[in-house]
């Protein structure tokens, strides 16, 4: 007896969680329909893919991860061949052929072949003890390698990399994460969330090394370090590569199907020949290949609805949260989190909770959810924007999540009035609201200081100033009158000095841990606060912070000042003003050889060239270089010029060696940068022809010694400078005028010049510190010493070598099309 | 005639950043934010022609190097207080390819 129809053939390519889910669902739909043959080339069953960070970490076993048993597929009567890698697909005899010479024929093709991960182009990437990480062979090896507890580096710092470093931190190992970029997991997060997972990496006792550029895996037969494009070399006895996935779409190119990144495929998952199917991560469709399973479990639900001869099942594009399956870390992040005119955000940032929340929004409708610390209110957001809700009525108190919608919106200051007598107002000192109100009442204390003072409560992070604020209105009505602090910008409420305070006292060291801790208002700051924070962290932690140049006026990017046609002026630095005939004849031929248009004498005492075309830059910059020039800085927030006289050396009138002393204070100091320009002064004797007592910091030469001068200006404002004091030598001279930069540099506002920052602290309070206190100033000579080993590379000589080449050139040079005859 | 023309790759711009494209019709500025969107709009500030590729990227503006005035990348309009309005280009991405959409000058062939 014959069966009713006569089955046709399904070969399925690849056994992993798509093909498996599409199986399922075909076996519901038609499940007499094909006869199923699996080439699957792990050795092995369906197990989730997605659940081996948590065998990796000892948290589940491979046993728990298993999709479909051994019974599962005689269940169904399906051939598997295990461990068969097909090799071949000749799609005119439509056969499959295996790398063991195993041949079957086919109706239907179905290609979930996955993807491959990328391995680093460097030497030494296949040496042994080099991992990826993409099944259960590498979970084994790594597990093999952890048996060692030695040291294993993951290079990459995404999903992926994040759960390797931590399985393997959990088995005992002691792991460094390289991630080439700024921030962990950029793809996924914005900065501030970015640093939030580094420093909740870091506290495993992971640890985290971004903008690391690997150059080479070292070793003689197996794994022994890896290098770094810095020069840094890490001691490695393991390396997991997991910096990438990419289609793996290498047969199907083969076999001349239609490719690109991926299998190129229509809604219905057909390839370009119509009896072969594709899904998965090798699929690619609609000009994207997926790497989630949601996506990927969507695609297998329209390919066995097509294979079931449902022509109208069609894959569409949805957006899937990322999360991190780390134990103990909280993230979600789905949608489009660009910025925009038509956008706005909302930011919830709880430095104390270590929190961060943020919405991205579009026509009053959420297009962009990351959150980080908290993230129970992900799948409520994301519903919101997949039913594209508007959020109009909700939008105050949207942030706060679900359970904070419906009833009247919340007055902030009946909100603070309502809290309980012990609710906590402060939670770095632990200081609860009745003690708060308590002592303003029973001490008498007016004013935010006094509370600090008195109670300590937001004299820490700060963070909570406007509960403090809002305690005082409640207590004393409109008699309190809040302290005028200008912020710094509208991206924050807490002006220049808190910030600067704060930047110390918290150890906070990168951009992104300054918005996020100190609860910036913004995403990404503004043209105002970032400069300033960039300065405040070069000046607080030289050794530590990474210089952000795209913080950082242009003048200050491409070491040059910018005119007002869009080109550039040139100053190479003259110490003391002092020159000769050799590096006179190297500016006449830069000027010739550039054309450059206008050559001039500037009033520090140097030669500007000016009308320089950006792209002229380095090559201009390498001829002044052979010459021995170095930049002049004449564009920094940074010292400028020391002008002096020519001194003992000429003068009939001269006492001290003027010239001298202005070019070793020049060498000394360099490349310093500081809140405002800084321009200096030595004459010779008091008529003064350096102009030294209207500068930033002078000095008048005088048979007895060196009177130091400063808080002088001559700009804006006309200021004679206030005396010092007098010293007896030269080595004093130089000591006390770098102590004085250097007191400034700590306590100097961004862009705040010295005459307007001693007027602020006090000159007495200055010459104090800097002319009696000789602790204090041997402790501002030392730290600023210190910050000059990392500050004194000269940046022409840098940009002529390679660095940030691409901010000279253009991107592209789109010329004429020519006419067809 | 309006083409869309390669003009790079998003790797080509640091983020936070700019690079200019010389074109016949003058440079055109194109940026990278931080979220890694690509915008385009003439290099020329409305208030004093100001480079706007070299100013400071924060959000989806620029800040000219110039006079500080604040343009958006997305409509090319002055933000704030200021008025006026630069040129926009249209750009696709195509992987990490960036096309710009761009018109060619024609010049007749020998």
């Amino acid at each position: 007896m014959e069966t009713a129809a006569k089955k046709q053939k399904l070969v399925v390519i690849g056994n992993g969680m798509a093909p498996g889910r599409a199986l399922e669902h075909l076996f519901e739909m038609a499940p007499e329909t094909y006869d199923v043959t699996i080439f699957n080339a792990e050795p092995r069953v369906n197990y989730d893919r997605i659940m081996l960070s948590p065998v990796l970490s000892g948290e589940k076993e491979f046993e728990e991860i298993i999709i479909h048993g051994d019974g599962w597929y005689i269940k169904h009567g399906i051939t598997l061949y295990k461990g068969h890698k097909i090799i071949g697909i000749d799609r005119q005899a439509k056969t499959v052929t295996s790398d063991a010479g195993t041949i079957e024929s086919y109706d239907k093709l179905l290609i979930a072949t996955g993807s491959v991960p990328f391995v680093l182009p460097v030497p030494g990437n296949n040496l042994p003890g080099v991992l990826t990480y993409r099944d259960l062979d590498d979970v084994n090896a790594m597990l093999l390698a952890a048996q060692s507890r030695a040291k294993a580096v993951v290079i990459g710092g995404g999903l992926l990399g994040l759960e390797a470093a931590a399985g393997l931190k959990s088995r005992g190992m002691d792991v460094t994460v390289l991630h080439i970029m700024p921030t962990l997991m950029e793809r996924q997060l914005d900065p501030a969330a970015g640093y939030l997972l580094e420093q909740a990496v870091e506290q495993r006792g992971i640890r985290v090394m971004t903008k690391a550029s690997t150059k080479e895996i070292l070793g003689q037969n197996k794994v022994e370090g890896v290098l770094l494009a810095d020069g840094t070399t890490l001691p490695a006895d393991l390396v997991v590569m997991a910096a990438g996935i990419r289609p793996n779409a290498m047969l199907a190119k083969e076999a001349g199907l239609e490719t690109n990144r991926g299998i190129v495929v229509n809604a219905g998952m057909q390839t370009s020949d119509p009896d072969i199917f594709a899904i998965g991560e090798c699929a690619e469709v609609a000009g994207q290949c997926y790497g989630l399973v949601a996506p990927l479990y969507e695609m297998a639900r329209v390919v066995s609805a097509q294979l079931a001869d449902d022509a109208d099942a069609k894959f569409v594009h949805s957006e899937t949260p990322t999360k991190l399956k780390v134990t103990g870390i909280n993230l979600f992040s789905v949608g489009d989190l660009g910025e925009g005119d038509d956008r706005q955000e909302i930011v919830l940032r709880d430095a104390a909770a270590g929190v961060y929340k943020r919405l991205v929004l579009k026509d009053d409708r959420i297009i962009g959810t990351v959150l980080y610390g908290e993230t129970s209110d992900g799948a409520w957001f994301h519903d919101l924007t997949k039913k594209r809700t508007d959020i109009s009525e909700m939008r105050d108190t949207l942030i706060f999540g679900q359970s904070y919608q419906g009833g009247s919106p919340l007055d902030p200051m009946a909100a603070v009035a309502a809290l309980p007598d012990d609710a906590e107002i402060c939670g770095c000192n632990g200081i609860c609201k009745g003690k708060i109100t308590g002592a303003i009442s029973g001490k008498g204390l007016t004013s935010l200081d006094d509370v600090r003072v008195h109670t300590k409560a937001s004299a820490s992070c700060g963070s909570c100033t406007g509960l403090v604020e809002q305690l005082l209105v409640l207590t004393l009505g409109d008699s309190y009158n809040p302290s005028a602090v200008t912020p710094m910008c509208s991206c924050t409420d807490l002006g220049h000095d808190d910030v600067r305070r704060l930047i110390k006292a918290k150890k906070l060291k990168s951009i992104p841990a300054v918005m996020q801790e100190l609860e910036w208002k913004t995403s990404c700051g503004c043209a105002k606060c970032r400069p300033a924070l960039n300065y405040y962290l070069v000046a607080d932690w030289p050794d530590e912070y990474a210089d952000d140049y795209q913080s950082r006026f242009i003048n200050e990017r491409v070491h040059a000042n910018i005119q007002k046609d869009g080109t550039y002026s040139v100053v190479p630095r003259m110490w003391g003003g002092v020159t000769n005939s050799k590096e006179l004849r190297a500016i006449a031929d830069v000027v010739d050889k550039f054309a450059i248009p206008a050559v001039k004498v500037t009033g520090g005492q140097r030669i500007d060239m000016l009308g320089i075309k950006k792209e002229d830059l380095p090559a201009v910059w390498a001829d002044l270089g052979k010459a021995g020039f170095v930049s002049g800085q004449a564009y920094a927030k940074g010292l400028r010029t020391v002008k002096t006289c020519v001194g003992t050396d000429w003068c009939r009138f001269g006492t001290q060696d003027s010239t001298g002393l202005g070019i070793r204070i020049e060498k000394f100091m360099w490349g310093s940068w500081t809140p405002a320009k800084v321009k200096m002064a030595v004459s010779g004797c008091p008529r003064n022809c350096a102009e030294a007592t209207c500068k930033d910091v002078g000095i008048i030469c005088v048979d007895s010694g060196y009177e130091i001068h400063f808080a002088g200006a001559a700009g804006l404002d006309i200021k004679g400078t206030e005396v010092l004091g007098l010293v007896k030598t030269e080595d004093e001279a130089l000591e006390h005028v770098v102590a004085l930069t250097q007191m400034y540099r700590e306590q100097g506002r961004y862009l705040e010049r010295i005459y307007k920052w001693a007027k602020r602290v006090g000159l007495d309070e200055i010459r104090r510190q800097i002319m009696q206190d000789e602790v204090k100033r041997r402790g501002y000579f030392d730290r600023f010493v210190f910050s000059q080993t990392f500050a004194q590379v000269d940046p022409w000589s840098e940009r002529v070598s390679g660095v940030d080449k691409h901010e000279f050139q253009p991107m592209a040079k789109i010329g004429y099309q020519q006419a067809a005859e | 005639m309006m083409n869309w023309i390669e003009i790079g790759t998003i790797n080509d711009i640091p983020r936070r950043g700019a690079r200019c494209v010389n074109t016949p019709h003058g440079k055109i500025a194109v940026f990278r934010t931080m979220e890694d969107q690509i915008f385009a709009i003439d290099d020329h500030c409305p208030h004093k022609g100001g480079p706007l590729s070299q100013g400071i990227v924060h959000g989806a503006a620029v800040t000219c190097p110039l006079h500080n005035w604040v343009i958006s990348l997305e409509t090319g309009k002055a933000l704030g207080a200021d008025e006026g309005s630069v040129k926009t280009i249209a750009i696709r991405l195509d992987g990490d390819r960036i096309l710009a959409l761009l018109e060619l000058a024609t010049v007749a062939a020998e």
